[in-house]
């Protein structure tokens, strides 16, 4: 019960602020709005009992990924286009992406939950995410792609730092 | 009221897809194009963390750090080829970078 409460307060809190990003006049006001919904989405993992993701979410998404987004609003002038009209005229594709959507949850809906199957689960995973069990799949598991994140994200800090020299 | 099920993250999954989609698609602010990028990351990472918890072992959210990783470093460079662009052309409108267009 608590969960079904705590489940639509943040759905809402990811959606709403999904939505007001996207919508808003004023780029400082998508980032705040931005932050929300990325709180939200850390709410949701709480729920699905990925504490070590939440807590990764809340650090890297809404410490760092966002201060870098205000921080480049701050640095580039925006009070300009902020007086410019916000949307280009590509809604009508936007238009067929929502119809696309909007038909295949209408199918499901139609079809009703039952005729598709999930999955079974395969082990009971009750101390599923906590931080112990994701780092051991981690290091040992995925220890290849953890190593070529860490190339990607040097690849990225050069890349960073060459576009924003003085002279390109 | 029903309980969640995994069905209900897949639906709000999407409809966080499309918010996402709708955004790179209409906005002209790079900037905010870049945060409905943002929104379509997190709507992959819900998902995964939906499959991961009704499958019961945790390889969905190790996706999902992967996927936080590469939106790291997508913000990153996206932010830093915007300010080379500012710098250049004094916009921050994507339908006013068009000189590759002929």
């Amino acid at each position: 019960m608590l969960d079904t409460a705590l489940f639509y307060i943040f759905a809402a809190l990811t959606l709403g602020g999904g939505v007001l990003t996207i919508t808003r006049r004023s780029a400082v006001h998508s980032a705040i709005w931005l932050i929300t919904s990325l709180l939200g989405v850390a709410g949701l993992y709480l729920l699905q009992r990925a504490e070590f993701l939440a807590g990764v979410q809340v650090i890297l998404y809404v410490g760092g990924i966002m201060v870098l987004f205000l921080f480049v609003i701050m640095l580039v002038n925006l009070d300009q286009a902020a007086k410019e009209k916000r949307f280009s005229g590509q809604k009508w594709i936007a238009l067929a992406c929502v119809a696309a959507v909007a038909l295949q949850a209408l199918w499901f809906v139609s079809k009703g939950a039952g005729r598709f199957t999930l999955g079974q689960p395969s082990i009971a995973g009750e101390n599923l995410g906590n931080s112990e069990h994701v780092s051991r799949v981690l290091f040992s598991q995925y220890l290849l792609p953890f190593e070529l994140a860490s190339i990607l994200l040097l690849v990225a800090i050069i890349g960073a730092v060459v576009m924003a020299k003085k002279r390109i | 009221m029903h309980p969640i099920t995994t069905v209900h993250y897949l639906f709000l999954s999407a409809a966080l897809l499309l918010v996402g989609t709708i955004g790179v698609l209409t906005r002209r602010n790079i900037v905010v194009i870049l945060m409905s990028i943002e929104l379509i990351l997190n709507a992959v990472n819900i998902n995964l963390i939906a499959f991961s918890r009704q499958l019961g072992n945790v390889n969905g959210q190790v996706f999902a750090i992967f996927v936080i990783t590469d939106a790291a470093a997508e913000a990153a460079v996206g932010l830093g080829i915007l300010i080379a662009l500012f710098r250049n052309k004094e916009t921050v409108n994507a339908d006013e970078v068009d000189i590759l267009k002929w």
